[in-house]
């Protein structure tokens, strides 16, 4: 169903440069199709970072951040070998998680 | 693909259909989702509102949290900016867009080894002051402001 949530991580010294992309339409529900028919809200609420398995960022969204949110974090101390996961759940129900290990 | 809504796009249905999906649409995921999501806050209208749902009607206004977001955006549908806070014991940042239908953006609460920092990427409606407010350790709520202009509003289409 949905796709998968891009993480990426930038370890530079003490401080780790955090990137995630999760793929979402983020659909106002303000806008109309050609045919003139409201397009149904459909977005993002709520979304975790956690560090192996420990959470460290919670998000809630609105329908005004932008399509296919990109956001940038910075954590201290990560080192290579911990895990990254990113989880969001949306208004319709549908949830998203995947992980990565920091190399 | 939904088919219902191929269906629907392709202009075979009726009105009558097409009532109950809205309302399926938007009423149904109250039930469904996170009780954590802010409902009351999120879906304010207006400043006031929303700040005091967010629990932020007394900030106190610092210069100890830095936003930074381009003075013009020509695109409103994606206007990045960056936020983070100086202040002590921050636990969490929110942004909201003054003019934006529904003011507040974002909710980011931060625990330890995460710092109070965050590039995001909004939807502006029109040129807007936005205000960021981080709530300490202690309780205290504390705003910065910018303005962006916009000169292609994000909402619309």
């Amino acid at each position: 169903m949905s796709e998968a949530i891009k993480i990426r991580a930038q370890i530079q010294g003490e401080t780790t440069d955090i990137r995630v992309l999760m793929q979402h339409p983020m659909e106002t529900g303000q806008r109309k199709d050609d045919k003139g028919l409201t397009l149904p809200v459909h977005f993002i609420q709520t979304f975790t970072v956690s560090l192996n398995g420990k959470p460290m960022v919670e998000g809630q969204l609105n329908t005004s951040v932008s399509k296919n949110p990109l956001f940038t974090f910075k954590a201290r101390g990560i080192k290579p070998g911990d895990k990254l996961s990113v989880a969001w759940s949306d208004n319709t129900g549908a949830r998203r998680q995947d992980e990565i290990t920091l190399s | 693909m939904n088919p219902l809504r191929r269906k629907l796009l392709g202009g075979s249905a009726s009105a009558a259909l097409l009532a109950p999906l809205i309302g399926s649409g938007l009423l149904v995921p109250g039930r469904v989702l996170a009780a954590d999501w802010n409902r009351s806050a999120f879906t304010a209208r207006s400043m006031g509102d929303a700040l005091k749902a967010y629990g932020s009607a007394a900030a106190a206004e610092t210069r100890d949290i830095v936003i930074n977001a381009p003075e013009i955006a020509e695109n409103g549908a994606k206007v990045e900016i960056e936020i983070s806070s100086n202040l002590a014991n921050t636990r969490s940042l929110a942004i909201f867009g003054d003019k934006n239908p529904m003011p507040l953006c974002a909710t980011l609460d931060f625990l330890p080894p995460a710092l109070p920092f965050a590039r995001v990427q909004l939807k502006l409606a029109e040129s807007t002051r936005l205000r960021v407010v981080a709530k300490t350790a202690d309780g205290k709520s504390h705003v910065a402001f910018r303005d962006v202009k916009v000169t292609l509003g994000g909402c619309g289409g």
